[in-house]
């Protein structure tokens, strides 16, 4: 097969998966696992073999055009370069990591077939963003994954968080479309046409009209999907979602996908200074904030929600210093060791019942319950904390190394400015980095000393008392002891483990190559500034826990959710994301005395734990206006308006009345009037006659 | 003899039928007026078709269809009216008012039952 066919095939197959299982989930429940899982599989081996026959060789393109159009033509176009096949690889590997580990994880859920046709759906549409090589048809995948989003983050549609969370991922992430679509126009009217290939060759003419403009506009929709400042909001309340699902699409992929389009049409953006330095700004403020509100955060997941965020400031970073080869670089080995971080909060909560980091951290021995868990989660934080020789240093290396040259002044058309603003945000970030990930490692493990049952009653003192009984039951230890982490969640984990720890040192040789960049070797003074940043951030957070020790046994905390050890893993998580508020009082944070973030934050704590209120401040500037606008309106439609309508309706009514009186239903009277009236015409005829 | 005559007679004849049909209140005195009415246009049919000499005998022709139709309408009628008695206890025309639109609708809601529902009960149990 030609390697255009092959990499048709490769967005093709999980589409018609997700379309087989849609169509067979109900009538033959036995196919849904092998559709689920094959297909993605396939498509992933598949993108590996294009990976490999495409190679370091010239970019290759193909472009098929169904019908005419009108002014600008639309293409279904493949664009296969380093870029995209590698990520692509990425795409297929994760996604097929977590087709495996939802097997287990919703084995028992009934909403599972249309549960894994939504995430190979959104495999499909990541792999068609990925390969595409037109903007239209990459608008197609966007927005195909924007709602797979929605429908995925709404899993546990019957709980309240999760309702709302899709909802606000939903709007968030269309409030960033609308400018990106109207950006995309702008860019396909300056350029001529939606093929990337001449979009860039104008770009590089120097043929684009308005190019600040345009960059600003798309600027908006890459800030939607990949969760940057200030449009970021959705993604720690999208955790409400399934594990898997956040781990494929709020870590590994879809959030990348900004990232991706940023570096697939760098040049758009190099052309102007301004937008080069928005994006830097902007990722600067994500990185700094999202790290300190990682190191307040209680809920396991959100730290890694925000983490997230983080990262991908990284790669906004990259991309300002207009280094696309570093960010995509930190974009692979991120999605490799975020999923892989993922993967394990979900077994870990499983295991321990809980997804509140206080309340793991008074368990006893929870890391000896769950040492696979604890192992792999540990080689994924040493990676996120860009540890030496873990694929994060590696990348992250990259991008500071990028900043660091810009700073300097030797990159072309980036201003030094943004160079140094990307540098000191990335080092701060390193390390908060080693802060919260020290800090989310140290919790998760659980006490050292094994406590009597007594000694440890898990409805805490802090936990508000009208907990209900069934969320907050101090389960016993043999429950707790008996809930084990399925064997192919294990090995999920295991197969993620392998690159997050080789990827990066064996990669970043080959690279360049593939990529067409500069070197993406370390250099000496930014690998020893970043890991020397990062190793203070992991000793302060030591300390901390080390210091807040004596606090965390005297005070117990925290309760675990009641479900019997044979149940299916995600029910585990459904119930600790459903009662996380009412036992812990708070989404975010939990009052708890022995958090060594707290002692790190001081006062900041509080507004860290709220993602510094930007939840309120969007509340006050659009949500409250725009429900006094909605209110208005009904009050106008009720009131006013519905008062013409009555009274365009009641003339008729009173006239219609008047007429029905006739109507008694006395045959005699209806004759005599027919009578009358043919008399009276006889007259009228004979008059007139 | 005169045409005078039996067009006075069949006026006459269709006045009484008329004044039947619309003061009556038995069904069955209705019907019969019916057929006074038709009746009488029978005679003006046969009185001006000899009058008019007419060769085809037209009217007298018409007649005897009428007198047909005539037939199998009282038929149906009094078949209908007798089904009406058995159903209502009563052939009072001016009580048969079923079909009339009493009062406002309530604008909202279902129709609410009316006095005429009220009036079939009475008239099923009488």
């Amino acid at each position: 097969m030609t390697l255009t066919a092959l990499a048709a095939l490769v967005p093709l197959l999980p589409f018609l998966g997700a379309a087989a299982a849609l169509l067979l989930g109900r009538r033959a429940p036995g196919f849904v696992r092998p559709l689920a899982v094959l297909p993605t599989a396939t498509a992933f081996v598949l993108a590996a073999v294009v990976a490999a026959r495409q190679g370091t060789g010239a970019p290759t393109d193909a472009a098929h055009r169904l019908t005419a159009t009108g002014s600008v033509p639309i293409d279904l176009a493949l664009h296969l370069d380093g870029f995209a096949v590698l990520v692509a690889v990425l795409v297929g590997f994760v996604a097929t990591c977590v087709q495996l580990y939802s097997v287990s994880y919703l084995r028992d859920d009934e909403r599972y077939a249309s549960y894994t046709a939504l995430v190979s759906l959104f495999t499909a549409a990541m792999f068609l963003v990925v390969y595409s090589g037109d903007l239209m048809l990459l608008l197609v995948g966007w927005e195909v994954m924007g709602i797979c989003s929605y429908f995925l983050v709404g899993h546990y549609w019957e709980n309240e968080t999760a309702r709302a969370a899709s909802i606000k991922a939903f709007l968030v992430t269309k409030l960033g479309d609308v400018p990106f679509l109207i950006g995309v126009f702008a860019l396909a009217t300056d350029a001529g046409s939606f093929r990337i290939s001449r979009i860039l060759t104008a770009a590089a003419h120097g043929q684009l009209q308005h190019p600040t403009l345009v960059a600003l506009l798309l600027l908006a929709g890459v800030a939607g999907k990949s969760a940057q400042f200030p449009l970021h909001t959705w993604l720690p309340d999208a955790m409400a979602g399934p594990t898997p699902v956040s781990a494929l699409i709020h870590a590994a992929t879809m959030v990348a996908a900004g990232i991706y389009l940023v570096a697939r049409l760098l040049p758009v953006f190099t052309a102007s200074a301004a937008a080069l330095a928005v994006l830097a700004v902007m990722a600067a403020v994500t990185m700094v904030g999202s790290g300190l509100a990682a190191l307040a955060q209680d809920d396991i997941k959100r730290v890694l929600a925000y983490s997230t965020i983080g990262q991908l400031g990284y790669m906004a970073g990259a991309l300002a210093v207009g280094d696309r080869a570093a960010a995509v670089f930190h974009l692979l080995s991120h999605g490799v060791f975020k999923a892989l971080l993922f993967l394990a909060a979900g077994a870990l909560i499983q295991v321990a019942g809980t997804n509140s980091l206080s309340a793991m951290s008074r368990m006893p021995g929870l890391g000896k319950r769950a040492p696979d868990v604890r192992w792999t989660m540990g080689l994924g934080l040493a990676a996120l904390a860009a540890m030496p020789p873990f694929s994060g240093f590696f990348s992250k290396e990259s991008v500071l190394r990028a900043a660091e040259h810009a700073s300097q002044g030797d990159a072309a058309h980036v201003p030094s400015a943004v160079g140094w603003t990307v540098l000191v945000a990335g080092l701060v970030t390193a390390l908060l980095t080693g802060a919260y990930a020290t800090r989310m490692f140290l919790l998760a493990g659980g006490s050292r000393a094994e406590r009597p049952a007594e000694a440890a009653p898990p409805a805490a003192a802090e936990a508000p008392a009208e907990a209900p009984a069934a969320a907050a039951e101090p389960a016993p230890e043999t429950v707790r002891a008996d809930r084990k982490v399925p064997l192919p969640m294990l090995t999920v984990l295991w197969l993620l483990a392998i690159p997050t720890l080789a990827f990066g040192g064996l990669a970043y040789r080959e690279l360049p190559d593939w990529f067409g960049g500069g070197s993406l070797a370390p250099t000496l003074i930014t690998a020893v500034l970043g890991t020397g940043f990062a190793l203070v951030g992991v000793l302060i957070t030591y300390a901390a826990w080390k210091a807040t020790d004596a606090t965390r046994r005297a005070t117990p905390f925290g309760a675990v959710v009641a479900e019997p050890p044979g149940v299916e893993p995600a029910l585990v998580e459904a119930e600790a994301i459903a009662t996380h508020e009412e036992v812990y009082g708070d989404i975010a944070s939990a009052a708890d005395p022995a958090d060594p973030g707290r002692l790190l934050l001081g006062p900041l704590h509080r507004h860290a734990a709220h993602g510094f209120h930007l939840d309120a401040v969007y509340s006050v500037l659009f949500v409250r206006p725009v429900l006094a606008a909605a209110n208005l309106v009904r009050f106008l439609d009720r009131e006013v308006v519905e008062t013409y309508v009555r009274g365009a309706g009641g003339t008729p009514r009173l006239l219609g009345a008047a007429v029905r009186r006739a109507q008694n239903g006395n045959v005699q009277t209806y004759l005599s009037a027919l009578l009358a009236g043919a008399v009276v015409l006889a007259v009228l005829v004979a008059v007139g006659a | 003899m005169h045409l005078a005559y039996p067009a006075v007679l069949a006026a006459l004849l269709f006045c009484v039928g008329v004044y039947g049909v619309l003061a009556r209140r038995n069904a069955i005195l209705v019907l019969m007026s019916v057929e006074l009415m038709l009746n009488a246009v029978n005679l003006n049919l046969v009185a001006f078709d000899v009058w008019l000499r007419d060769t085809l005998h037209a009217g007298q022709a018409l007649t005897l269809f009428i007198i047909t139709i005539a037939a199998a309408e009282i038929g149906l009628g009094l078949a209908i009216v007798l089904l009406v008695y058995r159903n209502r206890g009563s052939s009072d025309i001016d009580r048969l008012t079923a079909l009339a639109d009493h009062g406002q609708p309530a604008p909202d809601g279902p129709d609410l039952p009316g006095p005429a529902a009220d009036d079939e009960k009475a008239e099923a149990t009488a």
